[in-house]
């Protein structure tokens, strides 16, 4: 693990990936403490005003402090994404390893219909589904996760094919373990590096797909300073103040690139090899 | 490609249109504990929730529900939109060709930098050029439709004056109006799909010119200009094929928020509007038919991929 690190933090990417990423979990853990203003204080006076020393990125359309806000909303939309990619690449993970260790017909017929589910685009999907569970933070975070699992089963069942030939899954089926046993603790814990790289890129797909899900208002509700929903208030007033709108704009890029550099990153520290 | 490939292939494309249409119908109409209640609101009086549960046959155990509905969709009749009275079905169609108007200018001005760029980045490989084409691919992966949609307004509309912001004229109508409006959203479009293409392109590049024939080419003595063109391109293109046609699944969801920003009545747009007035069978017939020309640009890929590449063969 600690050589893991060490080697990721060797290549460019890796180290500016995880620079990146120590600057969202500062926002992330401390936002409202580094907040200079609360977030939601509104400043009539304060319009509109330009970044200086008194609002450091400038101030939105209620004179709200951009920089308070930016801080303060890392948490409605990091923690987000995580979790749902983390829901979503664990029941995907499950589906397929499973899809994997039953083989045949059973395999066959799970992988189709799980094409089948990925054929309506993601953004669709977690559409589709916000419009039935209502709109929200939490049901935006639920959609991103079913909206994943099919993508993450397919990536698993890939590698948990070669698993399933390795002997110690025919010694676990010889010695007549169940069939659930061998998934989680035979063949799960083996197919985990791919499913932590794939894992790891896709946050930076459910930060965007969050902050967009926000955007068209289905996500994050006002008066919540989500970064998404930031961009989609600041664009009324894109002439008089662009920088209400490129200080979310930036911060979303910068949690999307850390964990794209980092998931990059962490392929290459795995498979040393290939060098590109 | 032989028969029986091709008829396993759209085997596969029907299985696919069906296990999605009954994703759609379960989701928007199944799921929802009372669908009348959410389509109608709070405030909805008891006889105009009892009318509607009758029209959508809510009574209906769920299969029923859904064999009244697919049988009509077979037949090109999705309903009738709850707001405008209008059948959905030609609604739909016509938005979504508008929307593929986006579409396909976008892949064909994404094809034109896209495949240069890769092959460039992989041929300075490590050289400065390589790294700035490489950083610039991944600001584009990295940033989320809306993001560069608006800035990229704010920066051409806005502050230079150089194209219209929103709105949309049919080229068939006005030429030079309909390319000035389609302007933004294709341009908004290509910047992430040609990152995407391009980071593939450089990759199948470097991974042919490594391989054996092109060791061989090159010590035959061929000019490496002909080594490049007739044989390193033609074999680091054909997976550029089955990435564009992943692709148009993320077009489509692209297109819903490019088509919302920039005001283009495509298909995005409408699902977007249905979605905010819960117009049922206009949700469902914009889902499907997207979800539908991803199937079909996917299947027609993988036959072109077929008769490119003979060694192919999916089992």
């Amino acid at each position: 693990m600690t050589e893991l690190l060490t080697r990721l933090i060797r290549k460019p990417q890796g180290f500016v990936g995880l620079s990146l990423l120590a600057l969202v979990a500062l926002a992330c853990l401390f936002g409202p403490a580094l907040a200079p203003y609360a977030p939601e204080k509104i400043n009539f006076l304060g319009r509109f005003r330009a970044p200086g020393w008194q609002n450091w990125l400038g101030a939105d359309q209620f004179g709200r402090d951009i920089f308070s806000r930016l801080m303060v909303g890392a948490r409605s939309t990091v923690p987000m994404a995580l979790i749902a990619t983390f829901a979503g690449s664990a029941v995907g993970a499950i589906i397929g390893v499973g899809s994997a260790y039953f083989g045949g017909r059973a395999d066959e017929a799970i992988m189709r219909t799980n094409d089948a589910v990925m054929a309506i685009p993601g953004l669709l999907m977690a559409l589709l589904l916000v419009s039935t569970l209502g709109n929200g933070a939490g049901n935006a975070a639920i959609a991103i996760a079913i909206a994943f699992a099919p993508g993450m089963a397919r990536v698993t069942r890939s590698v948990a094919l070669n698993v399933r030939n390795q002997d110690y899954v025919k010694a676990a089926i010889a010695r007549g373990e169940g069939a659930l046993w061998i998934i989680f603790r035979e063949m799960l814990p083996n197919v985990m590096a791919p499913i932590v790289i794939e894992s790891t890129i896709r946050v930076s797909f459910a930060v965007m797909l969050f902050a967009t899900l926000s955007f068209l208002g289905v996500g994050a509700q006002p008066p919540a300073s989500e970064w998404g929903l930031m961009v989609a208030d600041a664009r009324q007033y894109m002439y008089q103040a662009p920088w209400a709108l490129i200080a979310p704009s930036v911060a979303i890029a910068v949690a999307a690139i850390a964990f794209n550099l980092i998931g990059d990153g962490l392929r290459d520290a795995l498979n040393p090899k290939d060098e590109r | 490609m032989s028969l029986a490939w091709l008829i396993r292939r759209l085997l596969l494309m029907a299985y696919t249109v069906i296990v999605v249409s009954i994703l759609v119908f379960a989701i928007t109409q199944i799921l929802p504990a009372d669908a009348a209640q959410s389509l109608l609101g709070e405030n909805a009086t008891p006889e105009a929730l009892a009318a509607l549960r009758a029209k959508l046959g809510l009574g209906d155990p769920a299969w029923l529900q859904y064999a009244h509905w697919a049988s009509h969709v077979v037949t090109g009749d999705f309903g009738v939109s709850m707001c405008t009275s209008q059948p959905v079905g030609p609604e739909m169609l016509a938005a979504l060709s508008r929307s593929l108007l986006v579409a396909v200018s976008s892949i064909l001005l994404t094809l034109a930098v896209a495949v240069p760029l890769g092959v460039v980045a992989a041929l300075r490989q490590g050289k400065f050029t390589d790294t700035g084409v490489s950083l610039v691919a991944y600001l584009g992966v990295s940033l989320p439709e809306f993001v560069t949609a608006t800035l990229l307004a704010l920066l051409l509309a806005d502050t230079l004056h150089l194209l219209p912001a929103t709105g949309y004229v049919s080229p068939l109508e006005d030429f030079i109006g309909g390319v000035r409006h389609l302007a933004l959203p294709v341009l908004t479009v290509s910047v992430i799909l040609i990152a995407h293409v391009m980071r593939m392109m450089r990759s199948e590049t470097l991974d042919v010119l490594k391989s054996d024939y092109i060791r061989a080419a090159r010590l035959k003595g061929l000019p490496e200009r002909t080594v490049l063109f007739r044989h390193a391109l033609r074999n680091a293109l054909l997976p550029v094929v089955t990435i564009i046609a992943l692709d148009v699944g993320y077009l489509l969801g692209g297109i819903i928020v490019i088509e919302e920003i920039f005001a283009i009545p495509g298909i995005g747009r409408a699902l977007m509007v249905a979605i905010t007035a819960r117009d049922l069978p206009s949700i469902q017939a914009g889902a499907l038919i997207m979800a539908a020309t991803y199937v079909l640009t996917n299947t027609l890929a993988d036959m072109a991929y077929a008769l490119l590449d003979p060694r192919i063969r999916y089992d």
